[in-house]
């Protein structure tokens, strides 16, 4: 019971990892109806710049913000330059850049910084706070279910109470609309992605100790980011966070009771019933699109 | 339908306003028939070209290097797993990221055969390896038919993520990280002795990858491929004039399953080993990128395909060895050419390779080639509104 419980934590701390990841996902998706495929590859390329900060004696509050912030950058780069043009396209060819994107960072990670496993700090302890003799939650699982929990809030106040966000969500809802009204909808879209980007490289950082920094270390917390947002029925923010955490428990429960080389099948599993079952996911509020 | 570019709605009226029979390819029956030489009969036109393709490779590996005959039997499989992959994709506008586990499951299927006391002969086992593969294309494609666009890729890519854990889950029967070996033994005795053994394996890729692209050549221009297509170009039209949409999609599936379980059993049979390092995201995007690069839709191009992505690692290699760059850019350098192609691709030219060289024949011929769509499913240039 006891390991039960500590597994339940670490699957909730997990989860708030995946959440982040499907919130970018989700934020990606309601701008421009494309699935981020290089959005795991991005979140990989920054912790490495984050690395290669702490590498060169900067603190770990220097690496953590310049993650996010070149997050940003990338994720405006991304799709203003090589998304915006098969945007309106076939959504196919959207999906092929997105791959072509994630491959690239991932020969250019491996390329600049070596395929080695490196060993990524944490900014706090990794040792569990006992209760009693139930071994609970450690500091570092704290921060990550804080900062997740931040990012999300802060997003949500920004998408619901600034004119940004009210122009964000317009441009999102409907491009053509919101144009005759004067938004500037590209700026907009470009300002989404770069949102969700920042989502994601905070996963990326977060996830960097338990899975150490590699080339490929984030294809399975992508996958399971993915699931996550899928869950959700990939255009609620509220279902990727929901869908992060349950998934994230989960996964824990497989990992600890059947292995940890099952844990993307399960996924996988996961995934494909509820596409089966619900394929609008738990919390999708809009019509089905017939394409 | 409300997703279509205007400007292939425009031409889906055109096409609709002249007369049926220039839209279909008008098909020959009753007196007609009798007039037709040999040539006219599709088969025999692959036929004599997979003859001419034969006997051309058939003198190229004769008169090549041992290495040269190595580097021709890994174009082999590729072009198999390439061509299916652009079957799927292309014909029927299926996406599959999961064509390198595919592939792991034909290397491994290879792999557990050929360990026996006395193994099956390769032809046989590469016939099981198809076999095995197919039935787990089936059970992906069951489950694919359901799915659209980026949700079949995530699937997909799960599935591709996934399954290398499985060998060392497994790792007592399947190896863990290391693999298993793979033997195949000497070529036959009657080549010769001294018959070099890397031109027994390209002979080998190479019939199975003519076979291959024989069989998928038929299968496109069949009923069956017409399918494909109706069913890629509008789901909702192919299920009134009466094709089974879902059990269309997993067909396709399962035909491009099994072509990635026969370039897996090569690919082990070739390499000598099957490895889970072998079966990455990273050989599925390649497959892809192959794909795309040639033109998806064609089997032409998965071929120009398949030829760069062993020509790439193989140029990357030398290069870095020549100004001495180590082996962190040697073994990254292709990703990152793969990766480039496939925006570069997307975004310049779609129809890939193949497009060019049809636009090039078209000047030849005197013709313009089609603006708006070719083979390929997807739509050149659309011009996208200034925001």
């Amino acid at each position: 019971m006891d390991r039960f419980l500590s597994v339940t934590i670490s699957g909730l701390s997990g989860g708030m990892i995946y959440a982040a990841v499907a919130l970018s996902l989700v934020l990606i998706w309601r701008a421009t109806r494309v699935v981020n495929f290089a959005q795991g590859a991005m979140a990989m390329f920054t912790t490495y710049l984050a690395f290669t900060v702490l590498e060169h004696g900067g603190s770990y509050w220097v690496a953590f913000p310049i993650a996010l912030l070149t997050g940003l950058v990338l994720g405006a780069f991304v799709e203003r330059v090589l998304v915006r043009p098969v945007e309106n396209g076939p959504p196919l060819n959207a999906v092929v850049v997105t791959l072509g994107v994630f491959i690239f960072l991932q020969g250019l990670a491996g390329l600049l910084f070596g395929g080695r496993f490196r060993s990524f700090p944490a900014p706090f302890s990794n040792k569990n706070y006992n209760l009693g003799n139930v071994s609970t939650v450690s500091p570092f699982e704290i921060f990550i279910v804080l900062s997740v929990a931040l990012v999300a809030a802060l997003l949500f106040a920004l998408f619901q109470y600034t004119d940004v966000g009210l122009r964000m969500r317009a441009a999102a809802f409907s491009g053509e609309v919101a144009r005759m009204l004067g938004v500037r909808v590209g700026r907009m879209l470009t300002l989404g992605w770069a949102l969700a980007a920042v989502a994601g490289s905070l996963a990326g950082i977060l996830v960097a100790p338990s899975v150490f920094l590699h080339p490929n270390n984030m294809d399975g917390v992508f996958v399971f980011g993915f699931t996550a947002a899928v869950i959700g029925g990939l255009d609620s923010p509220v279902g990727a966070i929901v869908g992060g955490l349950g998934l994230g428990v989960l996964l824990s429960y497989v990992a600890s009771y059947a292995g940890g080389d099952l844990q993307t099948l399960s996924a996988l599993a996961v995934l494909v019933f509820i596409l089966m079952v619900k394929p609008n996911g738990l919390f999708s509020t809009t019509a089905t699109r017939r394409v | 339908m409300a997703d279509k570019p205007v400007e292939e709605l425009a031409h889906a009226d055109l096409a609709d306003g002249n007369n049926v029979q220039a839209t279909t390819p008008s098909p020959v029956v009753g007196p007609s028939l009798s007039r037709r030489g040999p040539l006219q009969y599709t088969l025999v036109r692959h036929l004599g070209l997979a003859v001419l393709g034969g006997l051309a490779l058939l003198l190229l590996t004769s008169s090549v290097s041992a290495y040269r005959d190595f580097q021709i039997a890994n174009v082999g499989y590729y072009v198999v797993a390439v061509a299916g992959l652009t079957v799927l994709t292309g014909l029927n506008g299926q996406i599959s990221l999961g064509h390198g586990a595919l592939m792991m499951v034909g290397a491994y299927t290879a792999a557990l055969l050929l360990q026996r006391e006395d193994p099956l002969p390769v032809t046989l086992v590469l016939v099981l390896c198809v076999v095995t593969a197919a039935a787990v294309g089936a059970l992906v494609g069951a489950a694919a038919a359901r799915l659209r666009g980026p949700y079949l890729a995530g699937a997909t890519l799960a599935f591709a993520v996934g399954l290398p854990g499985l060998t060392s889950h497994y790792s007592g029967r399947l190896g863990g990280d290391n693999g298993l070996s793979v033997s195949t033994g000497p070529p036959p005795e009657s080549l010769g002795f001294d018959f070099p053994g890397e031109r027994w394996q390209a002979w080998i890729t190479l019939s199975a990858a003519l076979i291959t692209l024989l069989l998928l050549a038929n299968l496109s221009t069949s009923r069956v491929g017409r399918t494909f297509r109706a069913v890629r170009d509008d789901e909702v039209s192919a299920e009134l004039a009466g094709i089974h949409v879902a059990r269309t999609q997993v067909l396709a599936f399962v035909v491009s399953a099994a072509c990635a379980g026969l370039a897996g059993g090569l690919l082990a049979v070739v390499s000598g080993q099957a490895t889970p390092g072998a079966f990455s995201v990273a050989l599925s995007l390649s497959i892809l990128a192959g794909a795309v690069l040639g033109g998806l839709g064609s089997l032409a191009g998965a071929v120009y395909g398949a030829v760069a992505l062993v020509a790439l690692p193989s140029f990357s290699s030398s290069t870095s060895d020549r100004f001495d760059l180590g082996t962190d850019v040697k073994s990254n350098l292709p990703l990152l050419v793969y990766g480039a192609l496939l925006v570069v691709v997307m975004l310049a030219a779609p129809q890939g390779l193949q497009g060019g060289v049809r636009r090039l024949l078209g000047l030849f011929k005197g013709r313009t080639p089609s603006p708006v769509r070719n083979d390929s499913g997807t739509d050149v240039s659309v011009s996208t509104p200034e925001r």
